[in-house]
């Protein structure tokens, strides 16, 4: 457990030693600052017309929702880039063999690149969320629904970091494994695009798509479904990674 | 004494192609084994499978009493292990490096600092502590990867190739810290430089083609070396095939025509014979002498009479 935390602190430290983290940092905050100020202008344009209407969206609906829904997309063209040097870059540098031949274990070592990743992301989420919590500072908001945005952005953030970890495990470049990575998540993310059209809807692709649960969550309706899609995700793309670098011993 | 290392039949396949061929050893403390091979010959995968990077196809490693493929967490934590390639993080400082090996290793969280600057001092890396290792130069790298490797002072060190990259005055360094270290440790090097196995190892190990061709003492070597061939000079060309047909001459290398070397085997010296052969001849001998043999000529020697 000390083994994880040593190298997941080392990898959120290392993070911040290039100027990757703080760029993701700084133009994520700005795009997602932008497209709140738009939302708020939005509100303060509809707000006469709302108060007239019985049981009208309010401000958590037509602000905050939109902006983790943003957040959830961008996050969706971030996350490849940040995860992709995780395992992939150890091993071009040959500093895989420093974790390898060190008495921890392989699972120490994904998790402890995992949790370091997810460090920064979570770090992100954070700053994102003091966005809307600024709203209190002159409206109300919905708790309950900004608690419910905020666990399915958290969520969706550990399921990309899952995937871009494994990508890096397999993949023999940085480049690759962030291809790959965003590949399989604009996929999954748009899985259920289908579904619209009725005589071709399928259950199964209803229920693998990302954005359908993620929006699920977002609405406030939080069920063990959704939340079991997310973690058993996760889990799964991480034990993928354990065995692909339990893989790396055997064959080369 | 007890075996710090126990490798019994030890392969690895890549594909159908064999890297290492059934490969049995033992490394006790207070040695320093060389490893010694050409390029392609297994050293490396050999010694990555000794440090766990690298699942043997068969056989078994035992690294004090541990079993690598069972208890590799235990098996791991008498281990050092300086690979080819130094793993270096370059966007670290030393000192981080350090830290942050120490803390892979498990050394415990007070004696941290304590190790950190006795293996700066014996590597010399006590005036680059606080600078970045990518700005180093390569040989300061090098120490760097050493001193990863020895940092939680494990019993069993084993280094790839460790001089690639210094300059002779840090090579007679890392010479002389290798001896040192081999007093209460296990070490196992590999290099391609003859002479650094003959400074600083106790025993020395021929590995080629996957397989062990020789190993021994570095007296015995010695021994062997000092006699184990002949330079002749005759006035007349000598018939090598006649020569090779003494007992116990195994090999005839003619220089110019009129000047051979003959290598023969130790346990039947066939100096004599070929004396009398040669002046029974005719070729009238005029130069017969025992040549002080590198070890670059029984690492030749034994490589490619293997390739034959």
């Amino acid at each position: 457990m000390s083994m994880i935390l040593t190298i997941a602190s080392r990898e959120f430290k290392s993070l911040f030693l290039s100027p990757l983290a703080w760029t993701v940092l700084a133009v994520l905050q700005y795009i997602l600052a932008y497209l709140f100020l738009t939302q708020v202008e939005t509100f303060t344009l509809l707000q006469p017309k709302l108060a007239a209407i019985e049981g009208a969206p309010g401000l958590t609906d037509i602000v905050v929702t939109p902006l983790y829904g943003n957040a959830g997309l961008i996050l969706l063209l971030v996350t490849p880039l940040l995860t992709m040097r995780l395992i992939c870059e150890e091993r071009r540098n040959k500093t895989l063999s420093l974790l390898l031949s060190a008495p921890i274990s392989n699972v120490d070592i994904i998790l402890g690149k995992y949790f370091g990743l997810l460090g920064l992301l979570l770090l992100a989420v954070l700053l994102i969320t003091l966005m809307p919590l600024s709203l209190l500072a002159g409206g109300e908001l919905d708790v309950g629904k900004v608690a419910a945005n905020l666990l399915a952005l958290v969520l969706l953030v550990t399921a990309f970091t899952a995937t871009g970890l494994f990508m890096s495990t397999i993949a023999g470049h940085p480049t690759v494994a962030a291809m790959g990575t965003f590949g399989i998540l604009l996929l999954l993310w748009i899985l259920d695009w289908t579904s619209g059209m009725q005589d071709q809807r399928s259950e199964l692709l209803v229920y693998l798509s990302i954005l359908r649960h993620f929006q699920n969550i977002q609405s406030g309706l939080i069920s063990t479904v959704d939340i079991g899609y997310f973690l058993l995700f996760t889990a799964t793309f991480i034990l993928l990674s354990i065995r692909s670098l339990d893989n790396e011993r055997l064959q080369k | 004494m007890a075996n710090l290392i126990t490798v019994e039949h030890l392969s690895r396949y890549y594909g159908k192609h064999c890297a290492v061929n059934d490969v049995t050893f033992t490394l006790a403390q207070g040695e320093i084994l060389g490893f010694l091979g050409p390029n392609g010959a297994g050293k490396t995968t050999t010694m990555q499978m000794l440090c766990g990077n690298l699942a043997p196809s068969s056989g078994q490693i035992k690294i004090n009493g541990f079993d690598l493929q069972d208890q590799p967490k235990l098996a791991k934590r008498s281990l050092g292990y300086l690979p080819d390639t130094p793993p270096l993080y370059k966007d670290l400082s030393v000192q981080e490096f350090l830290h942050y090996c120490a803390q892979l290793h498990g050394v415990a969280k007070n004696s941290i600092a304590g190790a950190i600057n006795n293996v700066q001092e014996r590597c010399g890396l006590t005036g680059v502590s606080h600078r970045l290792i990518a700005n180093l130069s390569k040989g300061y790298q090098q120490r760097v990867g050493i001193a990863q490797a020895i940092l939680h002072n494990p019993d069993v060190i084993i280094l790839d190739e460790p001089t690639v990259g210094l300059d002779p005055l840090q090579i007679r360094e890392i010479g002389a810290l290798i001896r040192e270290l081999g007093q209460d440790h296990g070490v196992i090097l590999s290099t391609h430089r003859l002479s650094e196995v003959q400074e600083s190892c106790t025993h020395v190990q021929i590995i080629n083609q996957g397989q062990l061709i020789l190993k021994e003492s570095i007296e015995d070597l010695n021994l062997r070396m000092n006699t184990g061939s002949l330079q002749i000079t005759t006035r007349l060309p000598p018939d090598t095939a006649v020569l090779l047909a003494i007992p116990g001459v195994s090999a005839i290398e003619t220089l110019t025509g009129n000047q051979i070397i003959i290598r023969h085997s130790m346990t039947d010296d066939p100096t004599r014979r070929i004396a009398e052969t040669i002046i029974a001849a005719g070729w009238e001998l005029q130069e017969l002498a025992p040549v002080k043999k590198s070890m670059e000529d029984i690492f030749i020697a034994l490589t490619r009479s293997n390739d034959l």
